[in-house]
C-alpha cells in the first residue's frame, strides 16, 4: 500500500536534517559562531546573524511543551484509520521545540512536560520521521 | 505609534446575506457588501478613490471588486496576503493612505466563499515544503488543530477548564439569537456544548467557529468629510497592529514562539491603548475576534482585561454578557454569527456605536473595542461615537 500522508519536500535547508533521520539521527542547527542552536534550520542566526553553521546531533531526549489529540480525521480518507493520535511539540534538551507525534502510549498517558525519547518511523524508503516515545 | 485620534472615521457599514452557499462568485459578494457601504454613508461609488481587502487567494482581488462596481480611478488598491490578523489592519491601512494623501474615500472589505468554496477550516492543502514539511508529515494540517495547540498550553500553565470555554460558546450563541445575520441562532447549553464532537481534544466542535459564505465592507474617510454623511462618524480614537518575536513562516510555525499561553494581544497592548488615550476600563463593549472560544481568554488577558491567567474566570458568571460589565461579540461572533474573517466585528461594532443595533442594543454603548487575531499577529481599533 502506497504511503498516502504528506511527506517533506527536501530544500537546501532541510537536506541534512532528513538525511539525519533516514539514518535514524536527529540533528539540529548551531551557529558556529556564537553557539545558540536552532530549529527548524535556516541560513542565518537569529541571534548574531552569522550564516556558518554546524549540525549537532541532539540527545534525543524531550519533554512535552504542549500537545492535542486529533480526533476528527482531517482529511477523513488519510487519517481515518490513525485517529485518535497525538501532535505535540517538544521541547530537546538543547533547548528548541519541534512538532511531532507522541507514540507508545495512550492520548490520555499524556501529560505536561512528561520526558519523552526519539524514535525513528520509516516511512517510506525515503523518509525517515522522528516521533517520540515515553522515556 | 497611531498618532491621529479621532481624525478618522468609520461612515460606512455594508454586509450580504451570511450562508453556506451563496450559489455566487466572490466577487460578486464583495461587490455587493461595497455598494452597500457606499451607500449606506450617502455617497456614489464615483467618491471612491480607494479600495483594500485581505485573502488567502481565496477572494476578488481590489482592482477586480473596483472595476465591477465602477470606481473611477483607485489612488489605493491594495490585497492584504492575510488572515484573521488583518481584519482591522486594513481599516488602519486605508487611515494611513488617506493621511499620506493617496486617496480620500477608502472601501474595506473581506469576501469569501468560506464554506461552499474554499473552506479555511477543513483543510490546507498537503503539500509539505518549507516550514510545512516539519508540520503536516506528523498530521498536523488544520487550522483547529493548530490553535488547539495554544489552547492546552494555557490549561497548562493556569487551569484554564473546558466549562470556560464553554460559557463563551453558550453565551455568544444567545446573543445571535437576537441577530437576524447570523448563521446559528438556536440556543444552546452547557450540555450541548460538553455533548458536541470533540474535533481535536481540547476542542469541541462548538469552540470552533462557522465556515461561512459572505462579505462585509466598512467605509474609512477623515472625521471631518464623515460629518457630512448620512450618519454619525464613528471615530477611530486608536490602533495597533503587530505581535511578538518569531512568529514564524505561518501559522503553523508558532514552534519559536515564546509563551504560547498568551498570543499577540500581549504585544499590541501598549500601543493600543496609549494611541486611543483610554483603557480597558474605558470600554463600554468589545467585539474580540473567536475564531476559537480560547482566543477570547488569551486577548482578555493580553490587552488588560484581566490579569494573567485569569482568563478562563473571567467570561464566567455573566460578565460577558450584554448586561454585564463586559458585553463581548454581541452579534454572536465568529462562532455563532459567521466567519467573515473578522471584519463582521467591525459591522457589529458601528451598529451598536450608532445605536442601530436594534433588540441587542447596549445601553449607552460609547466606547467599543474590536480585534482581529489569534495567534502570534494580529491588530485591533478602538472605536467611539
Amino acid at each position: 500500500m502506497s504511503y498516502d500522508k504528506p511527506l517533506p519536500v527536501l530544500d537546501p535547508e532541510s537536506t541534512p536534517f532528513w538525511e539525519a533521520t533516514r539514518a535514524h539521527k536527529l540533528k539540529i542547527v548551531r551557529c558556529a559562531d556564537c553557539g545558540q542552536v536552532r530549529f527548524p534550520p535556516t541560513s542565518f542566526c537569529p541571534h548574531c546573524n552569522s550564516a556558518a553553521i554546524e549540525w549537532i546531533e541532539a540527545s534525543g531526549k524531550a519533554t512535552v511543551f504542549s500537545w492535542i489529540v486529533v480526533r476528527h480525521p482531517v482529511p477523513k480518507d488519510i487519517y481515518a484509520l490513525d485517529v485518535p493520535y497525538v501532535v505535540a511539540l517538544v521541547t530537546l534538551e538543547e533547548g528548541v521545540r519541534m512538532p511531532t507525534n507522541i507514540v507508545g502510549c495512550t492520548p490520555e498517558e499524556v501529560t505536561a512536560y512528561m520526558p519523552v525519547t526519539v524514535q525513528f518511523r520509516d516511512v517510506t524508503p525515503e523518509i525517515t520521521l522522528p516521533v517520540f516515545a515515553p522515556a | 505609534m497611531f498618532a491621529l485620534r479621532d481624525k478618522y472615521s468609520i461612515a460606512g457599514i455594508g454586509y450580504t446575506e451570511f450562508s453556506k452557499k451563496s450559489g455566487r462568485t466572490v466577487r460578486s459578494l464583495a461587490s455587493e457588501a461595497c455598494i452597500k457601504a457606499t451607500a449606506d454613508a450617502g455617497l456614489k461609488v464615483s467618491d471612491i478613490d480607494g479600495i483594500v481587502s485581505y485573502n488567502f487567494n481565496d477572494s476578488a482581488p481590489a482592482i477586480a471588486v473596483a472595476t465591477e462596481i465602477g470606481v473611477p480611478q483607485a489612488g489605493y488598491a491594495v490585497d492584504f496576503l492575510s488572515g484573521g490578523n488583518a481584519a482591522n489592519l486594513i481599516i488602519l491601512s486605508a487611515v494611513a493612505a488617506i493621511e499620506a494623501g493617496l486617496a480620500k474615500t477608502v472601501l474595506c472589505y473581506r469576501a469569501m466563499n468560506g464554506r461552499s468554496g474554499f473552506r479555511l477550516g477543513g483543510g490546507r492543502d498537503m503539500s509539505a515544503y518549507n516550514i510545512t514539511q516539519y508540520t503536516a508529515p506528523f498530521g498536523w494540517i488544520t487550522y483547529p488543530q493548530a490553535m488547539a495547540m495554544w489552547c492546552r498550553r494555557h490549561m497548562i500553565e493556569y487551569g484554564t477548564t473546558s466549562e470556560q470555554l464553554g460559557e463563551i460558546a453558550v453565551q455568544f450563541r444567545k446573543n445571535a439569537e437576537h441577530n437576524e445575520r447570523a448563521m446559528q441562532r438556536t440556543p444552546i447549553t452547557m450540555d450541548d456544548y460538553f455533548n458536541s464532537r470533540m474535533i481535536v481534544d481540547p476542542f469541541h466542535m462548538l469552540d470552533i467557529c462557522l465556515e461561512t459564505d459572505g462579505a462585509c465592507a466598512v467605509l474609512v474617510t477623515t472625521t471631518e468629510r464623515a460629518r457630512d454623511m448620512a450618519h454619525k462618524p464613528i471615530r477611530i480614537m486608536g490602533g495597533a497592529y503587530g505581535g511578538g518575536p518569531n512568529q514564524g513562516e505561518d501559522l503553523f510555525d508558532a514552534m519559536r514562539w515564546p509563551d504560547h499561553s498568551h498570543n499577540y494581544a500581549k504585544y499590541i497592548a501598549d500601543d493600543l491603548w496609549s494611541s486611543a488615550g483610554i483603557g480597558p476600563k474605558d470600554i463600554d463593549l468589545a467585539q474580540i475576534y473567536d475564531c476559537f472560544t480560547y482566543s477570547i481568554i488569551m486577548q482578555l488577558e493580553g490587552l488588560g482585561f484581566c490579569k494573567d491567567g485569569e482568563g478562563g474566570p473571567f467570561v464566567q458568571g455573566g460578565r460577558i454578557a450584554p448586561t454585564g460589565e463586559l458585553p463581548l461579540n454581541t452579534a454572536g461572533g465568529l462562532l455563532s454569527e459567521g466567519y467573515i474573517h473578522g471584519l463582521n466585528h467591525v459591522v457589529e461594532a458601528v451598529q451598536q456605536l450608532r445605536g442601530d443595533a436594534g433588540v441587542r442594543q447596549v445601553p449607552n454603548a460609547e466606547t467599543c473595542l474590536t480585534t482581529a487575531g489569534a495567534m502570534t499577529c494580529g491588530s485591533a481599533l478602538v472605536l467611539r461615537n
